[in-house]
């Protein structure tokens, strides 16, 4: 087994080494991750907010039902829309199994549940504090969404964040629903799961440590955007 | 401000699902196992085959019972697996149009050092496989209906021992992979059956080594079938059966010989005379 020492240098070598097939695993993982993420704002958001303000019966049990589904299992999800996008399946005629857009699908379905979760509890204080402002001016619904989602940018991205942590860190449906294919759907997890089985420990465990890296760049290039944006917004 | 959020939105979505929809070279899908992958073979013969025909071969490498309902489903235009039984049934219940012999390579039982049941040298699996349970000594079994844990249930049937009893106790099924069985084997101080490609490019041993082998037994075929166009009619059958056929062909055997770990040749092509000439 090698020591912390080699797997650190072994992770450095592997990143300044510029090996091309390392970056486009990390090229798709990005993409596949990341396009998942802004699907599920473009949907959980909205959805996030839109509970926070309807009042309707049976308001409780969606949201305890939304905060279950945060807990998705990766595997369940997988082997779901496999059944959807396998040839045998209902929309099987499209041939989208074994494509990162069939990932991109999986980590959808697994983060929307959790935007939209954190989006209704962060917004759903937010608007104790805007109700009596909204109703003096008369919002409509869709007015009170909008602003509240605007309002409540800074800690909406760090919902998304959670959504792309989530993302970018599982296997269990991208593995079934891509099929780890080199070149075409093979991302950082699958290749670490892959060298596992190979008996290449060291190998898998720098991976490992890329992969860690990549999501603290993404974390800190958001929370960058976030204070250049205050600062603009204050200036 | 809103605008520019939105259209950076936009912008970034319609650049993540592009690719997915933008036209590729020629490809199949072949459903195959992980032993297939994991030794290295397919990245050693697939470059050969991508550079005569110019198809690109996806593979899907999972273990051989996945494989194969993966194929029934009709996802995949070839099946390459390593469990006749399993082969003929999908064929027979129209999953697949003709099965053909492609390479063998063999199994082998392998154990820790320290061999507690007392078999290293032995070249009658199943006398060691009851050594083995007389000893209680662990066992790591795949669990997961692959073309390796038929082999091993197999074996065990006819050295007469109902493993199922021994479940939990000395006998550990990890329902996962040929590697991560080897792994958990090489964490606990377990015998397990594995195909000797996989244990020669097998990279963690630790203080595993070869118990068992050379028992007429522990021959592992492995096979090509292409996936029924008329059950599935968006397979590939012109890319597939071009395949197929340099696979079993002069080209696809010289192909299979020359791969070799440390100077061990890992896979021994057997395809028909038929199939070569047919090929060839």
């Amino acid at each position: 087994m090698s020591d912390s020492g080699s797997i650190l240098t072994l992770a450095l070598s592997l990143v300044l080494s510029g090996d091309a097939e390392l970056w486009s695993i990390i090229g798709l993982s990005l993409r596949v991750s990341l396009t998942a993420v802004l699907l599920a704002c473009l949907i959980g958001l909205p959805l996030g907010a839109v509970l926070s303000v309807a009042r309707f019966r049976g308001r409780g049990a969606v949201a305890a039902l939304l905060n279950a589904f945060m807990g998705l299992p990766p595997v369940v999800v997988g082997l779901a829309v496999y059944l959807v996008l396998s040839r045998s399946g209902p929309l099987g005629v499209f041939g989208l199994l074994y494509t990162p857009a069939a990932m991109i699908i999986a980590q959808t379905i697994l983060v929307t549940p959790l935007i939209a979760a954190l989006a209704r509890q962060s917004l759903a204080d937010l608007h104790g504090e805007y109700d009596e402002l909204f109703r003096s001016l008369g919002l409509s619904a869709t007015e009170k969404v909008s602003a509240l989602i605007w309002d409540g940018r800074y800690s909406l991205s760090t919902a998304a964040l959670a959504g792309f942590g989530r993302a970018i860190a599982e296997v269990g449906a991208v593995i079934i629903v891509g099929g780890n294919i080199e070149h075409v759907t093979r991302v950082m997890t699958t290749t670490i799961a892959l060298e596992t089985s190979k008996g290449n420990l060291a190998l898998a465990m720098a991976l490992g440590i890329i992969l860690i890296l990549l999501a603290l760049i993404v974390n800190a290039a958001v929370m960058a955007l976030n204070r250049t944006a205050r600062r603009l917004a204050y200036a | 401000m809103r605008k520019l959020v939105k259209l950076v939105a936009i912008a970034a979505l319609a650049a993540g699902l592009s690719t997915a929809a933008h036209a590729e070279d020629p490809f199949i899908i072949v459903q195959s196992t992980t032993s297939t992958q994991n030794s290295g073979l397919l990245d050693h013969i697939l470059p050969m085959f991508k550079k005569k025909t110019g198809i690109e071969v996806r593979v899907v490498a999972v273990g051989t019972g996945q494989a194969i309902k993966n194929a029934a489903n009709g996802d995949g235009d070839v099946l390459l697996v390593h469990a006749k039984p399993a082969e003929e049934k999908f064929i027979a219940e129209g999953g697949g149009v003709k099965r053909f012999d492609v390479m063998y390579n063999d199994f082998v039982i392998v154990g820790p050092k320290s061999d507690p049941a007392k078999v290293a040298g032995s070249k009658d699996a199943a006398a060691a496989l009851k050594k083995i349970a007389a000893a209680k000594a662990l066992f790591a079994s795949r669990g997961d209906d692959s073309g390796t844990h038929k082999a091993e249930l197999k074996l065990w049937k006819d050295a007469g021992i109902d493993v199922k009893a021994a479940s939990g106790e000395w006998y550990r099924s990890t329902g996962s992979g040929m590697g991560a069985t080897l792994n958990t084997a090489a964490g606990m101080g377990a015998y397990a059956l594995t195909d000797r490609a996989t244990w020669i490019s097998f990279q963690n041993k630790n203080d595993l080594q070869i118990a068992v082998e050379g028992d007429p037994m522990l021959f592992n075929q492995y096979g090509v079938i292409l996936v029924n166009p008329e059950k599935h009619k968006h397979v590939k059958v012109k890319e597939g059966q071009q395949f197929i056929d340099w696979l079993i062909g002069v080209e696809g055997q010289n192909a299979i010989r020359s791969y070799m770990i440390d100077g061990q040749q890992l896979f021994f092509p057997n395809a028909s005379a038929e199939g070569m000439k047919k090929a060839g």
